[in-house]
């Protein structure tokens, strides 16, 4: 799964898509699992880096890490065809 | 010498239904080239409020409403020209379009020049014609019906789903639902701009547009996308962010390129989920957001004053993305002998 490319992400949590002048803002987590997207992780990886950092049942995780890019596909920030 | 000439401008109602006089003023001042221009301002009404602003026009003249007959708005500019002596003349009011364009050459005889599109381009792109536009020209625009009764409503069933877009000749336009709604905006629209009306088939997406400018030879000199962030009840942007979209620009130099567009434009287009764009309508003149091109690297009424002059200019290649403008109202304070002086004389110097 790929970002879309010219999307900007401030550490702030403000994401500007300039294609389509959307903006959104998301939480800590949010930000941190579209920083490893943008650094090609895939979701298995980001999994594993969630798993080892915070206190989280894996089922739960899942269906979270699922939502969150459903949102982002929802809100057309992946790019095309992915 | 251009930077003393004379440069006219109508269209000076900014207002929450604006006109682009003000902000083409305004590009004017902040021109390298033409900063020091004398700006004379055409007015309709008395209440138009760049009249009065300061630092925008230098002087106005009331001109007579277009609908009174083309010829007394030409001579009054022929009176004004023999005071002032106005090298270019932008008509920034849809209704005084037609007459400007039809008296081009009588304009250019005295040495008033203006920056135009043809009539037949202006004919070709009104929204009653707009089927055969996307056909001539390849570009994908909603279905639609020109219907001139309200019993024609009932063919709106047969031909479409609905919601459908019911919209006048020239303003307003209402999404319909079912025939009793679009029968309620065809009796509305109709009384107040006659008919055609048009039936337009609803595009669901995101709506996006365009300024541009063309040479009139297929080349753009200047294009600027731009998201509505915040719409008026006029259907008006109060705010809108400059976007990246190349499509839209590839768009937008197709349709510059393929009807040798001359003169200032406003593309507006319905963006769909699947990347498609329709275009909804070309308003044939600069619309009133033009000085946020400027604000992003695009001073259009500059640019369009060269080409007008046929003075060397090269076409604008980017601007900033992601800028936003947020229009406001401000309330200005004006001596009634302003008005009074424009109202009895029809003419007023600005401080």
């Amino acid at each position: 799964m790929k970002l879309k490319q010219k999307l900007a992400i401030s550490d702030s949590g403000f994401i500007f898509d300039p294609t389509t002048g959307e903006s959104f803002s998301i939480n800590q987590e949010g930000l941190t699992i579209l920083q490893l997207l943008k650094e090609g992780k895939t979701e298995e990886e980001i999994k594993k880096i969630f798993l080892n950092e915070y206190d989280v049942d894996e089922t739960v995780l899942d269906r979270s890490i699922l939502d969150f890019i459903s949102m982002l596909k929802n809100y057309n920030l992946i790019e095309n065809g992915e | 010498m251009e930077n003393n000439i004379c440069i006219a401008v109508s269209g000076l109602n900014a207002t929450d239904n604006p006109g682009p006089g003000v902000p083409v003023a305004r590009a004017l001042r902040e021109s390298k080239s033409f900063g020091n221009a004398r700006l004379i301002g055409l007015a309709y009404e008395n209440l138009e409020p760049g009249i009065y602003m300061p630092g925008i026009v230098d002087k106005t003249y009331q001109v007579p409403y277009p609908s009174v007959g083309s010829e007394n708005l030409i001579k009054r500019i022929e009176y004004i020209h023999e005071k002032e002596n106005i090298k270019v003349l932008i008509p920034n009011f849809d209704a005084e379009l037609h007459a400007f364009i039809n008296n081009e050459k009588r304009l250019k005889d005295i040495g008033i020049a203006t920056f135009l599109p043809t009539i037949q381009q202006y004919e070709e792109r009104h929204k009653a014609n707009l089927p055969e536009f996307g056909k001539k020209y390849n570009v994908l625009v909603p279905k639609s019906m020109n219907i001139t009764s309200a019993n024609d409503i009932a063919k709106i069933s047969s031909a479409f789903n609905y919601p459908v877009l019911i919209k006048g000749k020239f303003y307003d336009a209402y999404v319909a639902f079912n025939d009793e709604q679009a029968i309620m905006h065809f009796n509305k629209i109709s009384s107040k701009w006659g008919v055609p009306i048009i039936v337009q088939e609803f595009i669901r997406g995101t709506e996006v547009n365009v300024i541009a400018l063309g040479d009139g030879k297929g080349n753009t000199y200047a294009a600027v996308p731009m998201r509505k962030l915040y719409i008026t009840d006029k259907g008006k942007a109060w705010s809108g962010i400059s976007i990246d979209d190349e499509k839209l620009l590839e768009l937008t130099h197709h349709i510059i390129n393929s009807t040798k567009w001359r003169g200032g434009m406003e593309l507006e287009l319905i963006k769909t989920n699947d990347n498609k764009y329709y275009l909804l309508e070309i308003n044939p003149r600069i619309p009133a957001w033009v000085y946020f091109a400027v604000g992003v690297g695009q001073n259009i009424p500059e640019t369009l004053v060269k080409l007008a002059l046929n003075m060397p200019v090269e076409p604008f290649e980017s601007y900033d993305i992601g800028t936003m403008f947020i229009r406001y109202s401000w309330d200005l304070i004006v001596p009634m002998e302003k008005f009074q002086i424009l109202s009895t004389l029809g003419e007023i110097e600005n401080d």
